[in-house]
Parts: structure tokens; sequence; C-alpha cells
């Protein structure tokens, strides 16, 4: 045999990569099916409008259309809104408000691009076509973008029955001990700040498929999803009321996600909706100018935050304020973003005593706002990490050692914060001394200085950040108001030839996880990597699951296939101790084979699969034939990674142009399975994080809520040519809960690197007395700083 | 989309198909018409497609001038000995047109018919003064470039060959949108026997000179000619990328940068 | 009206209406479903393709204008037994790669650019490829492939 095992810490080539690399890729968009029409939505051009009336006569008369349908008609077949997964609680007590989403719009249209009508035609061309003759009487009202425009008495309202657009007054913490702490601070550092609106913009656009089979009554949907049981049980359960044995959700190789396709939305219920109305295939393909008009978008966020200090520069008490933009409509997962993921992580690596956080959640006639990369742990990072560098600068004292004064030790694991969470583990201070090492920090004035001799001003940026991850411990996530569980399932299929399929309930868009699930089940099984296939993606191949999110899929969804391969294990040694006829107690199973301990005597994995399924003499009464496990795993505890991340820049006075010239990540994201896999994920996040701080920016015309930032001509994304190399050198401790010691990599980059760079850009303009920057820190924009702190630019001579 | 396509096999005859189409186009290198086209912001009934034209691509060096057929591709035209010899500064602006397959596909005269005014071509052609010729005439750049995407070309008319006359020095730089790779602002300088020429693109409605900028630059060539210059900002673009008055400053600077290439490069 | 050219080695002739892209010749008639759309603006670079030994946005590429022209695209890069492709390889050696949707339009820019440039830095690969985004990579692993499938092209040759 030439196949071997590979283990838990190899680095074997990507089992995916083949098929994408020669083209043969499965996107939604690729699928075609017999008899199969298009469908195009008609988006509304207003930010904020009345619909008078809706007149698809002349749309259904054009050429090749099948038909045309509005909300109105939705609304009267039944058709439920689009379900909230979470639902949190005001601090006076009071649930969150929680207006009706119809998947196309009804009364009234609350943020440009929202569908109105549909229209089916024989192709693409014939239905936009056909669109642009569905005449939509629509009185405009006057929109409201900016969150504090909107919470004005005065401000027009998004929804009639949610007063001053306000969604939940919400808090976390203790008020009380924050006053205390402010009271009797030597030092309160303060700073206000924005973090700015972005859009995910995954390379493949969202696209869905529907078919409806009349003989079976049984409907099936593909559609570009990070998590379709969730859309099946969603969309089934709740908009549809398909019953889930008679809908089918197939998510195939899916072109990025960063959390952009894990909400349920209104094309996916349409198009279903649509496909047993018509009894044909349909299909619809986003192109991008409306994607950046119908996917959610992320952040957005204005806080203000206050750090109180003693006199030696330790953390007393964190009091920050923040206002939160649903834009207008609660998403998915939307109003847990600002509040659950964002106020428990303030307390960073830090031994914070006090912290009190309060989140304004509101509705604006912008686009809806919910999870992206990192989701509402970057921006806790970013407020946190930006207050103790101005503490620093306020205070004198160095960046780096006013951290070293209040982190958490390795030997205070675990530990528990103000703001509900308990970290089970971790070594931030290993992190930062290695980071220390590793960005040459001693070096760092000269190079300062040989920047200055050139005109530039050279900065050096920290961040320090934890994270919670690994969504979810069900009893924790219902606490915080999720509707739903957060567990993962996992079932290993050994067939009788000692092959294996493993049927997982997360969803693989480019993390590897065909690879990284393989050598879980190779090192635990001893079967060689070739010979296992991980199925996912498909809710009638697939038992159950919860999709991948929030860094779960190898914290819960692996430790769930650890289960099973666990239970699999258990039963082989079963049928060996029978074929081998010895005690239960007596079989060991070691690199693949089932042995009798102490002796010679053994079988081989692929002999003891074969012996499952070929039963002729086999202990029937105690024993089933057959060797498939399943196993479900919720986990006890979120995960906790962490690291500290430092950026250098180079910042041009005379014109603002500002350059990256180094970026040192050292994080903790637990046992590492597939080193190449978890590098290229932490590159990935960490140049999504350059990208809000640098380039990135969804921006909303004040006066008619059009989204300016509509095109890959205005929405600027990192491009190769702007970024250096980055330097990725792991320090990690295992987890201390789950059975792998994992803790989840996905978002580690794109959590810590916005507010290392921006600490890096206004250490940089250090010499000018700025001590705040905000995102996108464009040229145009510190130009306009840099102006600002002096009167006359300086050329560089 | 949905267009009649014709492939005319000369000028008249290309001439004639557009003057006889409901709402006709010319198609060069459609580096712009068919992303305009696929996004549905244009629909024409027609498309020229000037790409079967004889003598249409080439570069030719004549005394004292440089001459660019109007169908050569930025690729060739970064890329070309020639051009790379007798006037840097264009052979550079070319290569940093867009990115590569913008530059495999595009060409001088179908920029320059556009006249788009982030485009970087407009501010080589203003700045250098130089020819554009066409199925007619012989248009001087400085009656050429008329405003936003307009242009002293009739409807009928075909832009067949830039001639361009080789300056003693020329420069040309830009700051970039990271975003489109268009210019922000681009400023093209160009020094000859009898003065220097100065034109910025990007920075307004359409392609410009800076009287001011080439006084000071006529009387001293040199970035420090410029130090005590600066622009007024009315009128300027101001958009998410850059305000009106970064780009004021900005042509300064890019202005500066221009002429010290253009001092390198001598 | 009927264009013929040279698809991935074999010569074809189709029928096409005037207006139809590359892109969409090849996606929904051809079923070649390797070459991808990401956006609208022909800015993203998942749509190259070869032409006559150039990359070029299939986005914004007439059929009509491709008489007598050789094209390859994303399937025609390996061997036709199903060998890689130096560069193919070099991406799945170096971890160039995640979601694989930018893929193929990375790695005709790759190989456009390695034809170019025999031993090239990784400031002109960053360059290079100012036309091809990503959303998941960082651009870091695709950099590393580019420069050694480009190795790796010069030595085979």
């Amino acid at each position: 045999m030439t196949m071997t095992s590979i283990g838990i810490g190899e680095a074997p080539k990507r089992k995916e990569d083949v098929r994408f690399l020669t083209g043969k890729g499965r996107y939604v968009a690729d699928i075609k099916l017999p008899n199969m029409a298009a469908a195009i939505f008609v988006r509304s051009p207003f930010a904020h409008a009345l619909i008078k009336s809706v007149d698809t006569d002349a749309a259904k008369g054009a050429e090749g259309v099948v038909a045309v349908f509005t909300g109105a008609e939705m609304d009267a077949d039944g058709v439920g809104g689009l379900p909230v997964g979470w639902g949190i609680t005001g601090s006076d007590g009071e649930p969150m408000k929680e207006p009706r989403h119809p998947p196309l719009a009804v009364d009234k249209v609350r943020h440009v691009g929202d569908p109105v009508a549909v229209v089916i035609a024989e192709t693409p061309e014939m239905a936009r076509a056909a669109a642009d003759l569905v005449a939509v009487d629509y009185e405009p009202l006057t929109p409201v973008v900016s969150m504090i425009e909107a919470l004005k008495p005065s401000a027009p309202l998004v929804h009639e029955d949610v007063p001053e657009n306000l969604c939940c007054d919400w808090s976390l913490g203790d008020a009380a001990a924050v006053d205390d702490a402010r009271a009797k601070a030597a030092h309160i550092a303060r700073i206000e700040l924005v973090n700015n609106r972005l859009i995910g913009n995954p390379m493949e656009s969202r696209a869905a498929i529907a078919d409806y089979d009349r003989a079976r009554d049984h409907y099936t949907l593909y559609t570009t999803s990070q998590f379709p049981h969730v859309v099946r049980f969603l969309m089934g359960g709740l908009v549809l009321n398909i019953p889930q044995h008679k809908l089918r959700i197939v998510a195939p190789d899916v072109g990025g996600g960063f959390g952009v396709k894990q909400f349920h939305y209104a094309e996916e219920a349409v198009l279903t909706w649509v496909a047993g109305k018509i009894r044909r295939p349909v299909k619809w393909v986003s192109d991008r100018s409306e994607g950046f008009i119908s996917d959610r978008q992320g952040r957005d966020h204005v806080t203000e935050a206050e750090l109180a200090l003693d006199a030696d520069g330790k953390f007393l008490g964190l009091w920050v304020r923040t206002l939160a933009n649903m834009g207008g409509y609660l998403s998915t997962f939307g109003p847990n973003i600002p509040t659950n993921l964002y106020a428990p992580l303030l307390s960073g690596v830090y031994k914070m005593p006090a912290i009190y956080c309060e989140v304004k959640v509101v509705f604006t006639n912008t686009l809806p706002v919910d999870a992206y990369r990192g989701a509402g742990r970057p921006e806790a990072t970013f407020v946190l990490e930006r207050l103790v560098d101005v503490a620093a600068i306020e205070t004198g004292i160095d960046k780096v050692e006013i951290r070293k004064r209040n982190m958490i030790s390795a030997d205070e694991y675990p530990y528990q914060t103000p703001v509900i969470v308990e970290y089970d583990s971790g070594d931030p201070m290993g992190c930062l001394e290695k980071a220390i090492e590793v960005a040459d920090i001693a070096g760092f004035e000269a190079r300062r200085h040989e920047a200055a001799q050139r005109g530039k001003y050279r900065g050096l940026g920290l961040a320090t950040y934890v994270e919670a991850c690994g969504l979810a411990p069900s009893r924790l996530a219902g606490q915080m108001g999720a509707r739903g569980g957060l567990y993962e399932s996992a079932t290993v299929r050994v067939h009788p030839t000692g092959h294996v399929s493993v049927m997982i309930g997360t969803h693989n868009h480019g993390q590897g996880h065909e690879t990284t699930f393989a050598q879980i089940v190779s090192d635990q099984l001893g079967v060689p990597f070739e010979d296992i296939d991980i199925v996912f993606g498909d809710t009638d191949r697939v038992q159950f699951g919860m999709g991948t999110y929030g860094s779960r899929s190898l914290v819960v969804g692996g430790a769930a296939l650890a289960k099973a391969g666990d239970k699999v294990i258990l039963k082989g040694r079963k049928i060996a101790a029978h074929l081998l006829e010895a005690g239960l107690d007596d079989i060991v199973f070691e690199k693949g084979d089932f042995k009798v301990a102490g002796t010679d005597r053994s079988k081989s994995f692929a002999e003891i699969a074969g012996a499952a399924y070929v039963p002729h003499n086999y202990p029937l009464e105690v024993l089933e034939p057959g060797l498939e496990e399943q196993a479900y795993y919720d986990p006890i505890n979120f995960t906790y990674p962490g690291g500290a991340h430092f950026c250098e820049v180079e910042i041009d006075p005379d014109s603002g142009e500002i350059e990256l010239k180094s970026y040192v990540a050292v994080d903790d994201v637990g046992t590492i399975i597939n080193p190449m896999i978890v590098e290229g994920q932490l590159h990935g996040g960490i140049v999504q994080g350059i990208g809000q701080a640098l380039f990135e920016h969804g921006v909303y015309d004040e006066e008619s809520g059009q989204l300016i930032s509509g095109s890959f001509m205005d929405y600027c994304m990192p491009r190769a040519d702007q970024l250096p190399s980055l330097t990725i050198s792991p320090h990690t401790t295992p987890c201390a809960h789950t059975p792998m010691g994992v803790k989840g990599c996905g978002e580690c980059g794109t959590i810590g690197s916005p507010a290392a760079v921006i600490n890096a850009v206004v250490d940089a303009l250090k010499p000018l007395g700025i001590t705040h920057v905000d995102m996108p820190a464009t040229p145009n924009r510190l130009w306009n700083v840099i102006r600002n702190a002096r009167p006359t630019s300086v050329a560089a001579e | 989309m949905g267009f009649a396509l014709h492939r005319p096999s000369s000028l008249e005859e290309a001439a004639h198909q557009i003057a006889g189409a409901e709402d006709g186009k010319f198609l060069a290198g459609g580096m712009t018409l068919l992303p305009t086209i696929n996004q549905r912001l244009a629909a024409p009934s027609d498309l020229v497609d000037l790409s079967t034209l004889p003598d249409m691509v080439g570069i030719a060096i004549g005394d004292g001038t440089l001459t660019i057929g109007a169908l050569t591709r930025h690729a060739d035209v970064a890329g070309s000995p020639d051009v790379r010899s007798t006037l840097p500064a264009l052979a550079s602006l070319a290569g940093g047109i867009g990115d590569p397959q913008v530059r495999h596909r595009g060409t001088i005269g179908g920029s320059i018919a556009n006249n788009d005014p982030a485009a970087d071509y407009p501010a080589a052609v203003l700045g250098l003064g130089a020819t554009v010729i066409t199925n007619r005439r012989e248009i001087p750049a400085d009656a050429y470039f008329l405003g936003l995407f307009e242009t002293a070309l009739e409807a009928d008319e075909i832009v067949t060959s830039v001639r361009f006359p080789v300056p003693s020095a020329a420069g040309y730089a830009k700051l970039k949108s990271p975003a489109s790779r268009f210019a922000l602002v681009g400023v093209f300088v160009a020094r000859f026997a009898d003065g220097v020429r100065v034109a910025v693109t990007g920075a307004g409605p359409c392609v410009f000179r800076v009287p001011d900028l080439e006084e000071a630059l006529t009387a001293a060539f040199e970035t420090h000619a410029l130090d005590r210059l600066s622009i007024d900002s009315s009128g300027l673009n101001s958009d998410i990328h850059a305000d009106a008055d970064y780009r004021a400053h900005m042509v300064m600077v890019m202005a500066k940068r221009a002429v010290a290439s253009a001092l390198a490069a001598r | 009206m009927n264009v013929s050219f040279v698809l991935n080695g074999k010569p074809m002739s189709v029928d096409v209406e005037p207006s139809t892209r590359l892109v969409d010749l090849l996606r929904e008639t051809l079923d070649l479903t390797g070459t991808h759309i990401g956006c609208d603006t022909s800015q993203c670079g998942a749509c190259l393709v070869m032409v006559d030994g150039e990359s070029m946005k299939s986005c914004a590429l007439l059929v009509a204008s491709l008489e007598g022209a050789v094209v390859t695209t994303v399937e025609g890069l390996a061997s036709p037994e199903g060998e890689l492709h130096p560069m193919q390889q070099a991406f799945r050696e170096n971890h160039g790669l995640q979601c694989g949707f930018c893929t193929p339009g990375m790695l005709i820019a790759a190989v456009d650019f390695a034809n170019r440039h025999p031993s090239p830095t990784e400031a002109e690969v960053r360059g290079w490829l100012e036309g091809n985004i990503c959303r998941c990579t960082g651009y870091q692993n695709i950099v590393k492939s580019v420069l050694a499938g480009t190795a790796a092209m010069h030595q085979s040759v």
C-alpha cells in the first residue's frame, strides 16, 4: 500500500483544487435544467417610497414572458415575512421591534433595490426587457440615511410601527461600576469613531435556481448559500410553509461567502414560490450592480467610548455607546451582530474590572446590515485597541507597555470577563512577545528616521485581539436570544471496501474543508487520505447542519466529525472482538488496525469494514450490520482565538498617499490541523481588514439614499499591487474544551487588522498631534487630516 | 444587448454605415463601449467595427514627429521601442492605462474619441499639442477636446491616427483611483523649444491646460518652479474618491512628479 | 453570423448573434463554465481567456471579433490526458486558491505573464495582477504560485 494516512498538522495539497484549477467547479450559475425559465427582479429606484400601484399588464404581454408576480400576490397566497434568527431584548425589558419583511415589497419600499416584482421569461434578456415594462407608481418619501438623523423626533419613519426608528435600546454590563471607575480615574481617554459600512462582494455573485417536481410534490432550490439546512428550515418552515421533507436545498460550489451568503434572502423564497406556480425550473443570477443593492452589507457603527485608567496606566473601566445601523429591514442575524457579538468582546485580552456598553439598533433607508467576516468582533476590537492607543498617547506610556500592564497572563486562564464570556485558554503575552520579535520592533525607530529622511511619515501600529467564535454553545446562544440551536452534525459512512464518505452540515466555500476534514478522519481512522470524501451542501445527502459562519466549521463541525469517528472505532472494536474472539476491553485500535492488546492478532480497518457488511458469521443478536455512525456536537463554550498584529505604514505628507510597508500577525488559533490552509485563511482575513482600513466604503447619498459606491468602479477592494507580503507566525495554545483543541481561524485576520492599520496611521501622524483617523484612511482623508492639523501643507523636501 | 454589427472595409463605408444607423457607435477596442452596454447604460442600435479597416494600426517616426495609428493598442504603444526611445513618457502613460487586459484591447483612437474625463491619453494628446488626424481633416489638440465626453469629431468622423511632435522632455504622473484605475488626477508635462505645455486629466470635466504652470515651467523647467504656485479648485471634480480641494492640490503634486520624471528621462 | 476560430486546440465554427459576447458563448452555448463572470464593469478578471496568446476579458469581447483567432480557456490549459499545466500545478502546490471563483482568470493572467517574463520579481507579478480581484487569498499565495509557475514553465521548456 503506497497511500498512507495524513494526520493532524500536515499540509497535504487540497482535495478540492483540481476541479477549480481545471474549470470544473460547479457553481449555481453553471447549472442548467431542462425547460428552465429566467427571473429578473424589478427593484426600487427610490430609497423610501410608497407603492401606489404595480401594473404588470404590459410586461405580461411582452415577448417570451411566462409570468409576472408582485408582493401583493405573494401576500394573498399567505407567504410569510423573512424571519429573524435572533431576538434581542432592550435594557427596558422590551423585545426588539421586529417589523414584517415581505419577500417582495407590498406597500412601501425601504431601500434602493428593494424588490417589488419578479418577471419570468424564456431568457434573461426577455425578462429584463419585460421588467422595464412593469409600471410601479411610487410616491417618493424623504429617506433617512444617517443614524443620528434617524433617531431625531422629526425623522421620517422607515417602519410606521417603529417610533424613532429605534429597533432596540440594548445594553450590557454594569453602568454603576463604570461610573465608579470613571470617578476615581487618574485619566480618562476618550474617542469618537465611525466603523465604516462595508460591502462583502464575494467574487461569485448570488444566484438561485428553483424547481418543482409535480409528480413528487417536491421542491428543490439550488442557492449560493453558506447554510442550506437553515435556508430549508427558515424558508420552508416560516416563509413558504413547505414541509421540510418536501424541500431540498442544494448549495454546490460557492464562490466565497464572508457572511454575505449566510442569510435567507428574499430571492430564494420568491424563486421557490414561483417554481411552484409556473411548474418549471426558474433561474436568477445577480449581476454585480444588482448585488450592490441586494446583498446584505456589514459594519456601520457610530461610537463614542471612554477608558478610565489609574495613575499607573491600569485599566479601571470601559464605557461604550454605539449606534448600529440595521438598514431598512432586520436581516437573519442582523440585531445579534452589534450586540451579542460585539459588547462581550470589549474586554479584549485585558483585565478590565468594569464594562458598560449600550447599543442603539437603528433602522435607516439603506441596505440591511448583517454579519460580514468578523461580525461585531472587528468593531469591538477597533474601539478597544484605538482607545488603548489614545490612552497611551495621552498618558505618555508606551503602547506596548500599557498593553502589557493590563494583559491577562497565561496562568490567569480560564478568565471570566465582566461581560458574560469566560476565556478558556490563551497566551496573549506570548503572542505579543513573539510579534515584537518577528516584527523587529527594536529596529522601528531607525526605520522611522530613515523614512523621515525621505520626507515620509512612518508609523508602527499594534493591535491585540480576542474573538469569540466556534458559534456556538446553544445554551448560551439561547440566553442571548438565538431562536435556534448552533450545534453541528456529521455522519461517517464506512463503505464495505473501507472507503469513507463523510456527510457534514458545514459548507465549504474556500475554507478547504474537503481537505481538513479528510485529514481528521485519516488521522483518526488510519484510512488513506485519498479514500475519504467529504459531502456537504445538500439537504438530501447531509442529515442536518447549521452551516459555515462564525469560524465554526472546524470547531463545531470538526468536533462532531471526531465524535462520529469515535463511534465508528467503538463499533469496529465490537466487530473485531467478535472476529478475533476477544473481549471488547482487550481490543485496541492503533494506526488503522484493530488489535488484541498484547498479541499479534489484528484485523485491518478495511477487513472490519468488509465484515460489517458481510455478516455471515456475525453476532446479530448483539450487533447490527453496517459501519456508519452519526454524531451531533454542541460546544460547551465559545472558543477564543486571539493574537497580536503589528503593521507599518508610510505616509507622504504632501499627497496623503499611504503605503503599507509590513504586516506581522501572531495568532493563537489553537491546534492547527493544516498549517497551509490556516495561513491562507489568515492572509485572506488580514487583507479584508486592510480593505476596511484603507479602501472599502459603502457610501450613500444623504439626500436621496442612493448608493454612491455601487460598482467596482467606486467600491474599492484591495488588489495585489497595493499589498506587501504578510508575515504569519502562529503562537498557539490548545482550546481547553474542543476535542482537538482547535479554536478557529477564519475571522482572526479581519478582526485584528483594521485596528493595527489605523493605529499605524495615527502613529505615523503623531508629530502632528493627531489621535484618530476614521476608516478608510484614503489619501484624500489623510491629506485633509494633515492639512487641518497644520494650516499649510509641507512639501516632502 | 442586441445590435447590428457592421464590418466596413473602408473609411467611406464606415462613415456611411454610421450615418445610416438609428443610434450607431463606432467600435474600436471596446474597453469602454462594451462594458457600458453590459451595464445597460447604453443600448446602441448599430456598432460599426473599425478593427477590420486597413492602415489604422502602427507607429511611425517622422521628422520630429511620432505618428500612432488610431487602432494601435495601449500595450503596443507601451512596448514599442520607437515610442520608448523618442517619447518615453507616452510609452509609460500607455503602460499605465487600466490593467494588462485593457491594454491588450484598448486603442488610442478609441480613448480620445470617447474623451473620458479621467482617461490618460487625452492628457498626452493635449499636453504634447498633438494633431488628431481623421478621415476628413487634421484637428489640433487645442481644438479637439471640447467638454465632458465631447470632442470636435462630427458624428461620422473617424480618428485615423494621432501625430505627436517629439518634445525635448516630457513626463506623466497620475494619482489613480484604486478602484477604477482611472486617473483621479493625471498631469502631462512636455517641454518644447518654444515653451512648456501642461495638461491635466481626471481633475475636471474635461482635460485642460494650465497656463500658470506652463509659464513657470517655460521660465525654469524644474520642480521648484512650481513651489509657490497653486490652482483654483472651483470647477474641479469632487466625488467620494477625491474632493475638489484635494484634486487641486494633487495637480501640483503630480505636475512636480511629471517634471521630475521628464528631467530624469533626459 | 458565422465565426470560425480555434478553441482549446479544436477548430470550430459557430453561428451567433452579432452582439454575442465571448463569455456568453462559452458559458451558455458551449457549456464551458470555467470562465466566470464576477462583475459587470469589466474590472474583476474572472472572465479572462487567452486570445492569440494574450489574456483578454471575454466579457468585453464580441465573438464576431474572433474570426481566425486561437482561443484558450481554463479548460484548455491541462493536457488532453489531464496532466495539469505547470501554472495549475503551482497554484495547487502553493495554495493559490480558496473558493476557486477567480482562479480561472488568475491562471490565464498568470500564464500570459509567465510567457512574457521569464524571471520576474514579486513586484512585477503584483503589478500584472492589477486586473484580477480575489476576495479570499489576500493574493499572497497567488503571487507565490505565479512565481513558482513561471519558474516551472521556463524550466520545462
